[in-house]
Order: C-alpha cells, then structure tokens, then sequence
C-alpha cells in the first residue's frame, strides 16, 4: 500500500463547528467473495461539494448504494448531522434527506417529467392537486437553480442531459439537502457537463451538500472541495482540492503496484495481422461509442488499450471478435476485408484465426452449466476433431480438456465438473487454454485477469508473451494500468470512444497514462487517421 | 424474503428437493381428497392396483405414459433452448391432422410399409410447422412464445373443428369423425403379444411405444452428443455466450421450436393411426399441459422424462379406475395433481429450498460433505 | 376466472343468495391470484408456470368438487332466477317501447341486462380513472416499466404487485360469477372456454389501455354473436361463412398484432420479470 493509506479519514477532525452533512464510520460490505467495501470512514462538511475518486471497481458506488439504502451494510455506523442514522432501504434515505443521482437514470421512460418527479410524493391519494403542487414546485426550483425541463415532456424522448436534470430535481423535491451524483458525466457531452456544473455550484451557494462520484480528474479538479481517493473497496487519501493536483490524484487513484516480473523478449514485430480502419459504433440510443478507431498489430506484437473502463473499449473488443456487426470503416484480418457491407460472425471470425478471451467471462466465455468439457469447446465445437460428422466425439473431447487443464494447470481436474463451480483463475485459465489451443493469428484479450488470483495473474501473463514471442499478434485490453504496461509492446489509450494517444510500451509511465485516460494530458494528440498505424 | 442462497451439495439440489415439491403436491392433494370425504391411503391403493394391478391396466398406462413422453420431451427440448412451449396441446393436434390427411389421401393407393413412415413424417412436419410460425415470430418479430403459443392452440382447435364438420366428415354420418382408414393402422400391443402366445385383453397401446423410447434416446443424443444440441443448450443457458460461440440464436430458435412441435406431433401418431384409426376431435385431451407437468417434473432431461410419463401414465389410468371405485371421485382428481405439481416443481421451486438450507446448516453430520463439495468447486 | 365460476353457482345453489355467491366467488379468485403472488413476487417463481399450474389445477377441482357436492357430472345445479343476478328492467322501459328509435335503444339496449353487465360498464371508466388519476396508478403503471425507479422513489415494489394481483382476483371473480349466475343458470366443466385468453388478447389489442380494451371486448363480443348468428347462414357467392372462422378471429388477430404486423402494442417493459433487489 502507499503511504497515502496512512491518512485515513477517520483520524481527521470535521471542518468547522457544525457537524459534519454526512459521516460514514468504518462501512464494510461484501458480496459473496468480493469485499466491495472495506473499512470505509470519511466525513463531509455541510454545503461542500465533495469528491469521491477512484477507478471502477474501487468501490464508490456500493459505498452509496449504501448511503442510500440500496444495500446494507455489513458493518459500521452512518451519521447525517451528527446523529446516527438507519438507512434500511431508500425510504430511509429521502426522509433522511437524501437524494442520489444514479449512473443509470432511475426513470420511468414512458412518463412525463412531472409523473417522475411525483412518483412517491404524490401528496394525497388523488394525483390532481399534488401535481398542481408539483408544477408550482418544479417552476420554482427551475427558477432558483437553472433547472429548465419542460413538466409534460414524456422522459423517454428527453435528451440525456436533461433526463439527468429530473433526476436532480426528483431529489430536490424531495427535501434532498444532500445530493449524491453517482458518475454524473458518464453519459454528457462537455457542454451539458459544464451545465450540471453550474447547476451544482447553485445547490452549493443554497446550501446543498454534493457529494460527487467520479474517474475524471477534470471534475474532480472543477467543481470540488475536497476529495477522497478510492482503491479496492478502500479509502486510500483524502485531500482539499486547492491543496493537490491532477498529477498526485492519478498516481493515488491508480496507485503503485510493483510491476509484475515478466521476462520479456525484445520485441520483433513481423506483418500486420489485424488492421482497423475508420470504425465506428453507436449504441442503440444513437450515442457514440466508438469513433474512427485506427490502428494496426503486427505479428509477435502485443498492443495494449489503456483506458478507464466504459470509454469504448468493450465495444471495440466486441466489434473486432465479430459479436456486434460492423458498422462503418473496415477491418483487415487474416487476408479478408470486412465491411459493413460483408460482414463476419464469431464463428467466421475464428476461422479467419481470431481467438477471443471476451472481457466478460461469466457473460461471453462459458456457459455455467457446462461441464469443463463442454466449456473448453466452446467456439470451436463445430471443427475436427471434436465434431465427427453429427455427432460430437465425447472421448476426444474429454481427452482435451484433460490435456489443457494439464498444460495450463486448471484446478480441480475434473473435466465433468460444472463450469461455474471452478474459481474465476480456474476459469480464465480454462478460457485461455481453450482460445490458444487453436494457435490463432490474432488473439484479442480482454482484462485477463480480472478476478484471478495473484499466482493466476502470473501464469496468464507469462502465457501470453509466450504466443507473442511465436508470431501471435495481440491486443490487450486492461483497465489495470500495471498490466497494460508491463505486458505491452505498444499502448494506446482510448478515451470517449476514440484513441487518443499512444506510448511505447517500455518508456510509458503511469503519470502520462493516467492523465491521458482521463483526458487531460496537454500533449494529447488528437486522434488522427495516419498517425496510428 | 430468502436470502442470498447457500450452496448446498447436489444430491439434495437434484435429488431431495425436487423430490420433497412432488411430494408436497401429492400432499396437497391427499388433502383434497380428504376433503371430499375419501380417503386417501385407499385412494392410491386403488390407483395403484388400476394402473398396475393387471395386463390390460398395464397396457392402458403405458398408452398414457406414450403421449406424455412425447409432448413431456417437446416441452423439454425448447426449455433447453430458454423457451417456454405451451403450444403442445395445439402442434399435437396439428400433427395429427397431418397423419390424418396422409392416410386418407393416401390409404388406397399405398402399401401400408410406406404409407406408415409417410404418416409419421407427415406427423412431424405438421407439428414441427404449427410451432415454427410462433418460434419464427418470436426470433424475428419479437412476439412473446408464450402468448403466440396460446393463442395456436386455440387457432388449431378451430381449424380442426371446422375441417371436422364441413371438410373432412364421413360422408352420412353425423358426429364429426373421419371415415375410418382402410390400411396404414399401426399394430396394438396386445395384438403382437396375442401372436407370440400371450393373451391380453385389448388395451389401446400400439406400437408408438417403441417409437416414443426411440424419440427419448434420439432427443438425449441430439441434446447431448451433437454440435445443435450443444448450440441449443448454449443459446438456453447463455444466449450471449451462444452468440460468442458463433451460434445464430434467430435460427436456433426457429430450429428448437421446430423440433419440439414435431415431437408433440408424434402424439397425433399414437392416437390417429395407433388407435382411434380415424381422425376425430379433442383426440388431444390436454396431453399437451400434461407435457409441461412431466417435463418440469422430469428436470427436462429424457431419463426423468420417462420417468414422470410413467408417474402420470399411473395417474391417468388409476384415477379412472379411481372414479369408478368412488364415485366421489372423478377422473379430474388427476388434472388436479397435474396442477399441483406444475406448481410446486415449477413455480414454487424455491418453497423447500430454505427449509433445507436451514436443515443443512443445522446437521453437522452433513457439513463435511459440503465442505468438500465446496472446496471441489 | 373459472374458480369463481364454480364457486358462484355452488354457493348460490346452496344459500340462493346471488350477493353470497358473488362474494364466496370473489373471495376464491382472490386467494388463488395470491397463490400467483406468493409464487411469483416472494417466492420469485416464473409467472407463466404458476398461471398455467393454477388453470389447470382449477380445471380439475371444480369438476373434482362439482362432482363430490353435486352428483352432477361436474356441473352444478340449475340455479332458481332469486338465486341470480337477473335482468334488471329500467323504469319506463316498456312504457317507451314504442317511442320511435329512442324507445328500443332505451328498452332493449340500455335497459334489460343485469346488475353485473352494469357493473362491467362501470368497471371500465373506474379502471381507467384509477390507472390514470390516482397515485396508486401512478405507482402501478411505474412498477410494470421500471421497478428499480419504483424502489428507488422509496415505495415497496412487492407491496405494490400484491395490490395488482389482488384486484386481479377480485375482477375475475366477478366475472367468473357473472357467467355462472348471471349469464347462465349452473356452473359447467371448463365453462370459461378460453375466456380469460381472449381478455388476455383484448388487452394487447387495446394495448394495454382501458378503453381501447373496452372496444377490443366489444369487438370480439361482436364476432361471438356473428358467429352464432351466422351458424348455417349463406350468403350470396361464398357458400356458408364457417363460423370457426370467426370464433378464431380474436386470437389470429392477436398474434398478428403481436407480430406487429397490425400497429404495435408496446408491453410495460418490466412485464413478467421478478425483481430482484440485491444478487
């Protein structure tokens, strides 16, 4: 741990005479092996506006889920005003004088704003006068605090910016005096977040207390007071923002593992063997995800994609393993051009000597109720010598996946034991087994190691360098910064659905990287067709 | 509200607990039954001894436990592909239109060798089409199965009534029924028994019996031993890791549905040309539902299948002999089981998991096992 | 739908009171749509097994204790006029008669149903004053698109679906009443004969709103009383029109508007999914 760990909210006292708006003592949580939260304590003054920093998966959200009563605690204590508070569930929390923003929008879609904004608080069991109030209310509220959203809009045809904003007015008309933004910039172009900043500057002036989820430096850096550092379900430093930067919060929010001793051969890169070229991607609201994404990996090359998770590189990934359908620009692999006009399936994309570890394993990469057999063919299972004319050869089958749980030491060797009941090492050991086994040209890898253990993480990585040093061409994606780094020949660091710089993998450090990921590296160079590949 | 689940070892996950919800709906209707002033330990005596007590009673069971296994095995190979089929009662129906239409086309122009195996594919591919439309409209359209399948049902009764009284009808007769196949009959059990020297009473049980056993080990082997199977299986248990295999989920769809109506039709089989030797209405008598019954009963694979087609072939024999013995009683005592299994196997299968989660937690004896079984995992 | 049937026209052949059988009638439909919420919202069971297990096992028990009360056959006794909801004649009927075109609407329109006929009328205004006015309707009709929004606002989304499926049994209750001793005089196996499907099918129809439902019932009403009257009509160059055809309208119609192939008929989008707070 860094020494940045030592300054443990707990152990500061509250600014000012007045008790602190909020105050968490030492919250724990779990979710079956995962411990989301861990000894969480932090305290946040009356009418700041506070932020909460750290990468996904640090445990910010469940830590206000919790505040919110979406989920228990297992332990620890929640203070508002001094005073010791129940918050079994988000009743407890509006009467508390909570509100929370969530990351997804907790709207009903076919209503209009003001239906949202009543739901709950309807003021009597006939909807007529509490909408009349409500109406008058909304008016105020929009005049006070800048908050125009027209009361008979139907939300599912609002502009996400402004569905936001009757999620901010829902807890303001609520009596919220504390406003949880859970990732509130997620979905927002850069005008509408400067908006929500004033917005939020206006709560602040009246008195509001905001406390702000985010991964973004430049919000943190913005709009703050003060800042905790999340990493791994823990608080790891808490900081006025006058009195720290971009800089020291990257580093505390990336934090400073040793990396990883991988004997790494040089780097001998041979002949493209993937290139993509002007693709791009929009979800199904019609929202950019991926914008004219280049680059090209060469044989015996591992190209990394750094990135805070959610800036594309999912979709990317999904795109390139041939799941979502191409939709503009084209990809060149294994000899075959393919467009949108001629596009290719996962199974036309393994053929053309494409393996995928999907980032996802529960989701893409097994099916639990397979036995480990069935699991380590999956993809594949329409090929020799696993299928013999209709009829799949069991003995093969079972004598494979023997012989990869053997050669990538795959835990219990049980080739008839369910796939979910082998640990998640056990499993992306399965998964990669199975991708490599089939030698492919062009491996894509998504965060190999995520929920695996350290002994785990090591063999994957040394695994992985061993195809490169074959002639394997690989593209890596990691929200792990230390893995990206010590495992790629190339990094590119992909932000808002674009790419958005690139570093050699042996001079890249984790300062240029994190800022980059966050988009606030000055020399960040504008994606540009040429440069990338 | 149950908590977060415990996990607890297989032979109670596979074994005891679906156990205890048959047990429990059997329990529930022993109530029922004790209810109507019966008594229910001589109630199942009866059925017991009217299912299996006698040659023909035996042959009258395995008629029943025939259809059961073909719709309980349709209803079962769309589960496995994720999909709900309430459309047994009507593709049964539909296939047996198919026989019907073969034979009479066909009955005197063919030699019975050929005309059979036309009539059981026709069977086939009348169910298989009737299921087809609402498992397209669902992979295509978006159409929700259950609601489409539904409403096939009753679109296959109307067309059949309406086949039956204006097209189809005997010529002078007066009750909607076909005219009566000249060939193409399949032989009765008790006629092939009656020519190796063993006399049994006739019992409509007829040679779709093999052909059922036949369907169960071709449906395990499909399931299990081949490339669809396996992709079926995915798309049922992980569509999106089917889609990452590679498997078109739109087609699978359609194919899974397409292989559950055929097996339903094969009902049509037994009853049209295995016994009534003519086409004739409701020849499906809610077979179709009893399928749901056996399938979730069955835990959907081919062995249980068998299994509970069994049970309810017992069921369905014993409770006429059960109305007859009581006449408090009636044959529905059966559909009511029917419904109470459904229910507890399907609907409430989460009832006695927590009973048994507390059980297991508080024997120590069992704990080892699940420390090991943990540990395995 | 069915339950209440039977219980209607047993409770009314033993007590021959209507407004005790339309009670008894209710309170079955009631327990038994709870038996659907235990299943589906505590115990988080699929709602398709548990309202295909509760029809069929309903089919089985009234003809099981139809037979144990009765002796009948699985029917129950014809049930005296003082025993049912019978025509009600509205005051001046007769006397307007043969007023010109006012008289017959007022007469034999307006005026001849029974109580329950009215109530259904009146049913559907309510329903849609509910649904659409109150806060209960508000919640209701937020908790079918978006539970979480629900929980989120601070409102028990269990609490809210146990409401909606009791009001479920109570109007099918009534309906299951209606046909047993009101539209007919006895109850008799299986007696609802797809009926709750084809409401089922009149409320995508009507997508998922009161008074479009109402003109989808309408409608399919009309085809049933086509169809019956057209039962051995001919007419001029088709031959005789089978009535199958027609009775087979409301579910052909509907799978085709599922389909989307007539309009769309947009289901709340949380429809038939349990929720599930944390994993």
């Amino acid at each position: 741990m860094s020494p940045a760990s030592a300054v443990v909210a707990s152990t500061l006292t509250p600014e000012g005479v007045a008790p602190p708006a909020i105050e968490l003592r030492s919250i724990d949580k779990s979710f079956g092996p995962v411990h989301a939260n861990c000894d969480v304590s932090l305290s946040i003054a009356k009418g700041s506006i506070t932020g909460i920093i750290g990468e996904n998966g640090a445990g910010k959200s469940t830590l206000m889920s919790i505040l919110y009563g979406l989920y228990t605690a297992d332990g620890g204590e929640i203070r508002i005003g001094g005073e010791l508070a129940h918050i079994r569930n988000p009743h407890d929390a509006i009467t508390a004088g909570i509100g929370m923003v969530h990351q997804h929008f907790m709207l009903v879609d076919t209503f209009t704003v003001l239906e949202n904004v009543a739901l709950g608080v309807e003021q009597g069991a006939i909807l007529k006068r509490g909408f009349a109030a409500a109406r008058r209310e909304l008016e105020r509220l929009a005049h006070e605090y800048g908050l125009r959203v027209d009361p008979d809009a139907i939300v599912g045809e609002l502009p996400v910016g402004d569905q936001q904003r009757v999620e901010i007015l829902k807890a303001l008309y609520r009596g919220a005096t504390v406003l949880i933004l859970d990732e509130p910039t997620a979905v927002l172009t850069p005008q509408e977040t400067d908006q929500l900043f004033c917005i939020l500057e206006a709560l602040k002036t009246r008195g509001t207390t905001v406390i702000l989820i985010t991964h973004k430096l430049r919000e943190i850096m913005a709009v703050t007071d003060a800042v905790y550092v999340m990493r791994h379900g823990r608080i790891v430093a808490r900081r006025r923002t006058a009195e720290t930067g971009r800089e020291e919060l990257a580093e505390l929010m990336v934090g400073r593992k040793v990396r990883l001793n991988l004997q790494k051969t040089t780097f001998t890169p041979g002949a493209p063997a993937l290139v993509v070229e002007g693709v791009g991607l929009r979800d199904s609201r019609g929202v950019k995800v991926l914008e004219d994404i280049n680059f090209t990996v060469r044989a015996g090359e591992i190209v990394g994609i750094a990135g805070v998770s959610g800036n594309g590189q999912s979709e990317l990934l999904e795109v390139l393993a041939g799941i979502r359908p191409l939709k503009a620009g084209r990809i060149i692999v294994g000899g075959r051009e393919i467009t949108p006009g001629s596009p290719a399936d996962p199974a036309a994309m393994r053929t053309l000597g494409v393996g995928h570890v999907p980032e996802d394993r529960h989701r893409y990469g097994m099916v639990g109720a397979f036995n480990a057999c069935e699991t380590s063919i999956l993809g594949y299972h329409n090929e020799t010598p696993f299928r013999k004319r209709c009829l799949h050869d069991h003995a093969i089958m079972a004598d494979h996946c023997a012989s990869l749980m053997e050669r990538y030491d795959v835990r219990p060797r049980q080739p008839y034991l369910k796939s979910a009941n082998f640990s998640g090492g056990n499993q992306q050991k399965l998964i990669l087994a199975r991708e490599l086994a089939r030698q492919p040209k062009i491996l894509l890898v998504g965060q190999p190691t995520r929920g695996v253990d350290i002994g785990a993480i090591e063999f994957i990585n040394r695994q992985l360098i061993a195809i490169r040093d074959a002639g394997c061409a690989i593209l890596l994606v990691s929200v792990e910064l230390d893995e990206v780094m010590s495992l790629a020949d190339r990094i590119l660091v992909m932000y808002g659905g674009r790419i958005v710089g690139e570093v050699p993998g042996d001079t890249a450090d984790e300062r240029t990287l994190g800022l980059m990921m966050t988009n606030s590296w000055p020399g960040v160079a504008r994606p540009d067709a040429t440069a990338m590949s | 509200m149950s908590g977060p689940r415990r996990p607890l070892p297989g032979w109670i996950d596979i074994g005891l607990i679906p156990l205890a919800n048959v047990l429990l709906a059997f329990f529930v209707a022993g109530l029922i039954v004790l209810a109507i002033g019966a008594n229910p330990l001589e109630a199942v005596r009866i059925m017991l001894v009217g299912a299996l007590g006698y040659p023909e009673a035996i042959g009258y069971t395995l008629y029943y436990t025939t259809n059961f296994i073909f719709t309980g095995l349709a209803v079962a190979i769309a589960f496995h592909a994720g999909l709900f089929n309430i459309g047994g009662e009507g593709q049964a129906y539909i296939g047996g239109l198919g026989v019907g239409l073969t034979v009479l086309a066909l009955d005197a122009s063919i030699p019975p060798v050929l005309l059979i195996p036309l009539a059981i594919l026709a069977a086939a591919a009348f169910g298989a089409a009737w299921a087809a439309v609402p498992g397209y409209l669902q992979a295509y359209r978006g159409s929700h199965i259950v609601i489409t399948t539904i409403m096939f049902n009753f679109i296959a009764a109307a067309l059949m009534v309406y086949l039956m009284v204006n097209v189809l009808i005997a010529p002078g007769s007066m009750s909607p029924e076909s005219r009566e196949f000249a060939v193409g009959h399949l032989p009765f059990v008790h006629e092939m028994l009656g020519r190796i020297g063993f006399v049994m009473g006739p019992t409509p049980l007829n040679l779709s019996i093999l052909g059922a056993a036949l369907c169960c080990v071709l449906v395990w082997a499909f399931l299990w031993r081949t490339p669809w199977g396996y992709e079926l299986r995915a798309l049922g248990h992980n569509p999106s890791a089917a889609v990452y295999a590679g498997v078109n989920p739109r087609r699978m769809i359609v194919l899974a549905m397409a292989l559950s109506g055929a097996l339903a039709g094969f009902v049509g089989v037994n009853e049209v040309i295995g016994v009534h030797h003519r086409l004739i209405l409701n020849f499906t008598a809610g077979y179709g539902f009893t399928g749901i019954a056996v399938a979730l009963m069955g835990r959907s694979h081919p062995v249980g299948i068998v299994l509970a087609s069994l049970l309810f072939g017992i069921l369905h024999q014993g409770g006429a002999e059960l109305a007859f013995e009581i006449p408090t009683i009636t044959r529905e005592m059966v559909v009511v089981i029917q419904g109470l299994v459904i229910l507890f196997s399907g609907a409430l299968a989460h009832l006695s998991r927590p009973w048994f989660e507390r059980a297991f937690s508080a024997i120590p004896a069992l704990r080892p096992a699940a420390a090991a079984d943990a540990k395995g995992a | 739908m069915l339950a209440g049937a039977f219980v209607a026209a047993s409770v009314a052949a033993v007590t021959a009171s209507a407004w005790l059988a339309l009670g008894a009638a209710i309170l079955i439909a009631v327990a038994l749509a709870l038996l659907h919420g235990v299943a589906c919202i505590t115990y988080r069971g699929n709602q398709v097994v548990s309202g295909v297990a509760i029809n069929i096992l309903v089919s089985g028990l009234t003809i099981v204790f139809g037979m144990a009360w009765f002796q009948r056959g699985g029917q129950t006794p014809p049930l005296p006029p003082d025993a049912r909801f019978m025509p009600i004649e509205w005051p001046g009927a007769s006397a307007l008669h043969g007023v010109p075109l006012v008289g017959p609407v007022y007469a034999d329109l307006i005026s001849g149903h029974n109580m329950l006929v009215y109530l259904a009328l009146l049913a559907v205004p309510l329903t849609y004053w509910v649904v659409n006015d109150t806060r209960f309707g508000l919640r209701l009709r937020a908790v079918g698109e978006s539970p979480l929004a629900v929980d989120t606002a601070g409102i028990s989304v269990a609490w809210l679906r146990y409401r909606a499926v009791l009001i479920c049994g109570v109007l099918t209750g009534i309906a299951g009443a209606y046909l047993s001793i009101a539209q007919n005089a006895a109850f008799s196996r299986d007696m609802t004969a797809g009926q709750g499907y084809i409401a089922l099918a009149a409320m995508i129809f009507g997508k998922w709103r009161p008074l479009p439902a109402l003109g989808a019932c309408l409608m399919f009403g009309l085809l049933d009383a086509i169809a019956i009257r057209l039962q051995g009509v001919r007419l001029g160059g088709f031959g005789e029109v089978p009535v199958q055809f027609i009775q087979v309208l409301p579910y052909v119609l509907t799978v085709a508007l599922l389909a989307g192939f007539i309009g769309k008929a947009t289901a709340p989008r949380a429809i038939g999914v349990p929720y599930e707070k944390e994993h």
